[in-house]
C-alpha cells in the first residue's frame, strides 16, 4: 500500500515561503513525477514527504495515517537520492543490507533479500566491490537495491539520472519503467527533465515558485495545458507563442502552436518566414524561422530530411484544431 | 606541474632545495650527533661531525639523574588524555555544526576559535586560584582538563571542515535506512571519517605534547611532563652540551617521529581548511 | 536536513562542549577583571578572606605608566613583526622552490617540517647553549674559523636572537601552508601568462603572489596568535632580560615573581585587549573562508 496524500502542506525557510499551500493526492501504485524548474520547489516536496524536513503547517498522510511528525525511518519509504548516496567504506552487499541491518532482520533473511534485489539490478558479480570501484550506473542499481530490499510503501527518487551521461539515463529510464511495472508500488520521481517526466509517469505533477500549476497525466499536459507556463514548459522544442493581431483573429491574448503542429512547403501558408538555423537530425529538422512579424522566430517541426536552407524564404501552416488560447492572466481559454 | 624540466635546471634546484633542507634541519641533526658523544667532544673546537666515539652514556646518565621515563609517561598521560576526551566531546559537537547549521553555527565556531586567542598569561592566576581550591595543583587529571580545553577549539574545527566535505545525502540514505541517530555517527559517519579523525588526534597529541605553558605554571614534580623535564636543564646542566642533548632527544624523538608520519594530513587542519 | 528532532538532538551534543569552553572563558576572565580593580598583594599580607581593597583604576594606570610598559610593547611588536616578515619571506621562497620538480622532494620536505615537531623549550635550549653559548657554541666555532670575535647572542643581540630562534620554529608552517597553496595555483595560468610573454619575475609579482595571498594572510593571522603569547623561548634563554621583556612575560613577571596580582591582572586585561583586536581580523577572514 502507498498512497500518500498532502493536505494544505507550506515550508518556509525563514521568511522565505518554498511551498505555497498544496494539496495533492498520490495514489496508490501510481508513478507520479515531479516537475519544474530549478528552485520550483520540486525537492523540498520530496524531502517534506521523506521526511527529511519539517513541514511548516499542514499534514502529510500515508495511507491515511497521519505521518506528519514521525520521523524519516518509521515512514516506510525509501529514497533514492541525486548523488546515490552510498556508504563508500562498504562493500555493495553491505550497502544493500543496510536498512536490513538497522531494522534488525537476521544475517540469513537479510543475505535472502539482498541476493533477490542484487538479481533483479544484475548486481550479483558486484556484491562484494566498494561503490568506488563502481559505474555510475551501477553505483545508480546499488541506490535502487538499497531501497527495494526495504520493500517500502512507496519509493522517492530525487533526480537519480541527472549524473549519468545521456546514453545511460536513457537505459536506467526504461530500467526504472520496468521495476516500477515489476513490483506495481507507489514511485514518486523528481526531475527538472521534461522528456523524464513525459515518459516515465502516470501522473506528472508541474511545480513552479512552490505551488502546483497542473497535475495529470503526460498526455493530458500535453493536450491541454491549463496555463501558459506549462504550455512552454511541456513539451520539446518549445510551444510557439504569438501575441497581438494574430492572437486577436482567435479571440485570445496568446496563443500557442506547437513546433510539430506547423506545417512548410516553398509557397503555400498565412504565415511565411525566412529560415535561419536548421537542424537536422534525419528522422525530423528543425527549422528557427525569423522575420515571420508574429513573434522573434517561431520554431518549426518537419518529419524526415526537409531541405530548406539558411536564407531561403519559406510558407507555414498551423494545423487550426491544436491552436491553444490563452487569456491575458495566461490561463487557457476553451 | 606537468611541464618538461631540463636536467640541469633538475640538478639545480635539487642541490638547493637540499641545501636548505638541511641547513634547517641542522640543529636538530647536531642535537642528536651531540647526545652520542662525550662533553669533552660535544665542545671540541673546531666541532666533531663523525669522527668520536659514539657513546650512549649521557642517556644513561639522564635516565638515573632526571627519571626521564615518569617524565615521557606523564607526556604520554597528559597529550593522550587531553586528545582523547577532546574528541569525545568535538565529535557530537562538530556532527551538529556540520550537518545541522543554523544561523547561529557560524557564530559559535568563531566563538570557539576565539577563547583559543584568550592570552593564557592574563588567567593565569585564577586558574592557579582554582587549582589550588579543587586540588587539582601538579595532578594530572587537571592539566588534562586544561589542555582539552585549550585545543578543543581546534579539535573542533578541524572535525567540522573534514566532517563539512562529507555529504549530507549520505547521512540522510542511513536516517531514511532506519538508522537511529547514534548508528548515524557510530556506523556511517564515523568510518568516513576515520582520515579526518586521525589526522585531529595526531595535531592535537602533538600540540597537547609541547605546550609550555600551562605545563611549566601548574606543575611541579608529580605530574610534570616533558616540557618540565627538559627546563630543569635550563642551567647549569644546560652547559653539559651531551648530556643536554641526550635528554633533548629524549623528549623530541617521539613527537618529531609521530609528525613525520601524519605531515600530510596535519596541513589541512592546521589551516581550518582555508588553504586547500 | 533539518527537522525539528534534528535540531534538538543538535542543540544537545552541542552543549557540551558549548558549556566546557564557555566555563573556561568565563570563569578566569571573570576573576582577572576582579583582580585588576583589587589591591592584592599575597606576600604583603592581602588575602581573599579578609578582603580585597577596591582600588578602582589604579592598576590599569600604574601599569601603562611603569616604564617596563612601552618597552614591553615594543618588544613583543618587534619580535612579533620580526618573525612574521622572516617566516612570510623566506616562506613564501621556500615554497616555491620545493614545489619545483627535484630529486628527494619527500625526504627534503620531512628535513624542513621537522623543526615545527621540536617542543619550544627544547629548541630554546639547544639555541641558547648549542649554537649561540659566546665560548662553546657551535656559532661562535664558525666565527672564530672565521677570525672574528664570537658574539654574545643572548646578550648583546638579544631581541634579534630570539626572533632567529622563533622563525626557525615557525618556518616550517608558513612553509608547509604556502606551499600547499602554491600547488594548488592552476598551472594552465602560468602557461597561458608565459604564452602571452610575461618574465619569470612578472609571472611571480602578477600571478604566483596574488594566488598565494590569502594563504599569506592566513599564516601571519594563524602565527600571530600564536606569538603574542610566546613565552618558553624567553623563559628559558633570557628570562626577560637584555630587552626581551614581551608584554605576556612581563606580566608573567608582575603575577609569579612580584605576586602583584592586581597590577598582573591589569596587565592581562590589557593583553585581552590587544589579541581581541587581532583576533577581529583573524575572525573576518576565516569567517568569510567559512561563506564558501
Amino acid at each position: 500500500m502507498g498512497q500518500i496524500t498532502l493536505n494544505q502542506v507550506t515550508k518556509s525557510f525563514g521568511d522565505v515561503e518554498v511551498i505555497t499551500p498544496l494539496d495533492l493526492t498520490i495514489e496508490d501504485g501510481e508513478f507520479a513525477v515531479f516537475v519544474g524548474p530549478s528552485g520550483c520547489g520540486k525537492s523540498t516536496l520530496l524531502r517534506l514527504i521523506a521526511g527529511l524536513e519539517d513541514v511548516t503547517s499542514g499534514a502529510i498522510n500515508i495511507d491515511g495515517k497521519n505521518a506528519t511528525n514521525v520521523p524519516p525511518a518509521k515512514r516506510g519509504l525509501a529514497m533514492v537520492f541525486q548523488s546515490y548516496a552510498l556508504y563508500p567504506h562498504m562493500s555493495v552487499r553491505k550497502n544493500i543490507a543496510f536498512p536490513l541491518r538497522m531494522a534488525g532482520l537476521d544475517k540469513a533473511e537479510q543475505n535472502r533479500r539482498v541476493e533477490q534485489a542484487a538479481a533483479v539490478l544484475n548486481l550479483t558479480d558486484y556484491l562484494d566491490r566498494r561503490p568506488g570501484q563502481l559505474s555510475g550506473g551501477q553505483r545508480q542499481r546499488v541506490a535502487i537495491g538499497r531501497a527495494i530490499v526495504r520493500e517500502p510503501a512507496a519509493f522517492l527518487f530525487d533526480e537519480p539520472l541527472s549524473n549519468l551521461d545521456a546514453a545511460l539515463r536513457v537505459g536506467m529510464r526504461l530500467e526504472i519503467s520496468e521495476l516500477h511495472k515489476r513490483l506495481n508500488t507507489t514511485m514518486i520521481y523528481v526531475t527538472h527533465d521534461q522528456v523524464e517526466a513525459m515518459t516515465m509517469a502516470d501522473k506528472i505533477v508541474v511545480l513552479n515558485a512552490g505551488h502546483i500549476e497542473q497535475v495529470g497525466s503526460p498526455l493530458d499536459l500535453y493536450r491541454a495545458p491549463r496555463n501558459l507556463f506549462v504550455a512552454g514548459f511541456i513539451g520539446s522544442p518549445k510551444m510557439n507563442f504569438i501575441e497581438g493581431a494574430e492572437a486577436e483573429k482567435l479571440g485570445a491574448h496568446t496563443i500557442g502552436i506547437r513546433p510539430e503542429h506547423i506545417a512548410v512547403s516553398e509557397s503555400d501558408g498565412p504565415w511565411s518566414g525566412v529560415v535561419g538555423v536548421s537542424e537536422h537530425l534525419g528522422s525530423d529538422t528543425f527549422f528557427h524561422v525569423h522575420d515571420t512579424g508574429l513573434a522573434d522566430t517561431i520554431a518549426v517541426r518537419a518529419d524526415g530530411e526537409v531541405g530548406f536552407r539558411h536564407g531561403d524564404r519559406i510558407h507555414m501552416t498551423p494545423r487550426a484544431d491544436v491552436i491553444h488560447k490563452f487569456d491575458a492572466q495566461g490561463m487557457r481559454l476553451p | 606541474m606537468a611541464r618538461a624540466v631540463t636536467t640541469r635546471r633538475k640538478v639545480i634546484t635539487t642541490a638547493a632545495a637540499w641545501a636548505i633542507g638541511l641547513l634547517i634541519f641542522f640543529p636538530i641533526y647536531w642535537t642528536i650527533l651531540t647526545s652520542f658523544k662525550t662533553e669533552a667532544q660535544a665542545i671540541n673546537d673546531p666541532p666533531l661531525f663523525f669522527a668520536f666515539n659514539w657513546t650512549l652514556e649521557n642517556y644513561a646518565i639522564v635516565q638515573e639523574r632526571s627519571d626521564y621515563m615518569r617524565f615521557l609517561w606523564n607526556s604520554v598521560i597528559l597529550a593522550g588524555g587531553s586528545t582523547v576526551l577532546g574528541i569525545l566531546v568535538a565529535v557530537p559537537a562538530a556532527w551538529s555544526m556540520a550537518f545541522v547549521p543554523s544561523k547561529r553555527t557560524k557564530d559559535i565556531l568563531l566563538w570557539m576559535l576565539s577563547t583559543k586567542m584568550l592570552p593564557a598569561v592574563g588567567v593565569l592566576y585564577p586558574i592557579s586560584l582554582l587549582f589550588v581550591q579543587f586540588n587539582l595543583l601538579d595532578t594530572r587529571i587537571g592539566l588534562v582538563m586544561v589542555l582539552m580545553l585549550i585545543n578543543l577549539p581546534i579539535i573542533v574545527w578541524m572535525l567540522y571542515t573534514y566532517f563539512k566535505e562529507i555529504p549530507g545525502e549520505i547521512l540522510e540514505a542511513a536516517r531514511m535506512d532506519g538508522a537511529t541517530l547514534k548508528e548515524e555517527i557510530l556506523y556511517i559517519l564515523t568510518p568516513m571519517a576515520v582520515p579526518g579523525i586521525a589526522s585531529t588526534i595526531l595535531l592535537n597529541f602533538i600540540l597537547a605534547w609541547n605546550e609550555a605553558f600551562w605545563t611549566l605554571n601548574l606543575t611541579a614534580a608529580q605530574s610534570a611532563p616533558l616540557t618540565a623535564f627538559i627546563a630543569s636543564y635550563s642551567s647549569p646542566e644546560g652547559l653539559f652540551f651531551a648530556k643536554l642533548s641526550a635528554a633533548s632527544t629524549m623528549a623530541i624523538a617521539p613527537i618529531l617521529i609521530l609528525g613525520w608520519f601524519s605531515q600530510k594530513q596535519l596541513v589541512r587542519g592546521l589551516t581550518f581548511g582555508a588553504v586547500k | 536536513m533539518a527537522t525539528q528532532h534534528s535540531r534538538s538532538a543538535a542543540r544537545l551534543m552541542m552543549a557540551p562542549a558549548v558549556v566546557l569552553l564557555l566555563g573556561w572563558m568565563l570563569v578566569p576572565l571573570t576573576m582577572t577583571l576582579f583582580f585588576s580593580f583589587k589591591k592584592y598583594l599575597p606576600l604583603r599580607g592581602d588575602s581573599l578572606e579578609r578582603g580585597l581593597d577596591w582600588v578602582g583604576f589604579a592598576n590599569y594606570v600604574r601599569f601603562i605608566g611603569s616604564s617596563s610598559f612601552w618597552p614591553s610593547v615594543q618588544a613583543t611588536l618587534i619580535i612579533v613583526g620580526g618573525v612574521l616578515v622572516i617566516t612570510v619571506v623566506l616562506g613564501v621562497l621556500l615554497a616555491i622552490l620545493l614545489d619545483q620538480p627535484f630529486w628527494g622532494q619527500g625526504i627534503v620536505r620531512i628535513l624542513v617540517i621537522a623543526p615545527f615537531f621540536v617542543m619550544p623549550t627544547v629548541s630554546a635550549l639547544v639555541w641558547k647553549n648549542m649554537f649561540m653559548d659566546p665560548v662553546n657554541g657551535i656559532l661562535a666555532h664558525l666565527w672564530r674559523f672565521f677570525g672574528a670575535e664570537p658574539v654574545s647572542w643572548l646578550s648583546d643581540a638579544s631581541v634579534q636572537s630570539i626572533i632567529m630562534i622563533v622563525s626557525w620554529q615557525w618556518l616550517p608552517f608558513a612553509t608547509l601552508i604556502l606551499l600547499t597553496a602554491v600547488q594548488s595555483l592552476d598551472s594552465e595560468q602560468l602557461e597561458a601568462a608565459e604564452m602571452d610573454g610575461a618574465s619569470p619575475l612578472m609571472r611571480f609579482w602578477h600571478i604566483i603572489l596574488p594566488h598565494l595571498s590569502r594563504a599569506i594572510t592566513i599564516v601571519i593571522l594563524i602565527q600571530t596568535i600564536f606569538l603574542l603569547s610566546i613565552f618558553a623561548e624567553i623563559f628559558v634563554t633570557t628570562g626577560g632580560s637584555f630587552g626581551t621583556r614581551t608584554l605576556t612575560y612581563l606580566i608573567f613577571q608582575r603575577v609569579v615573581d612580584s605576586q602583584n596580582i592586581g597590577l598582573g591582572s591589569a596587565g592581562g586585561v590589557y593583553a585581552i585587549i590587544l589579541a581581541n583586536i587581532v583576533a577581529i581580523f583573524l575572525m573576518r577572514i576565516v569567517g568569510k573562508n567559512l561563506d564558501r
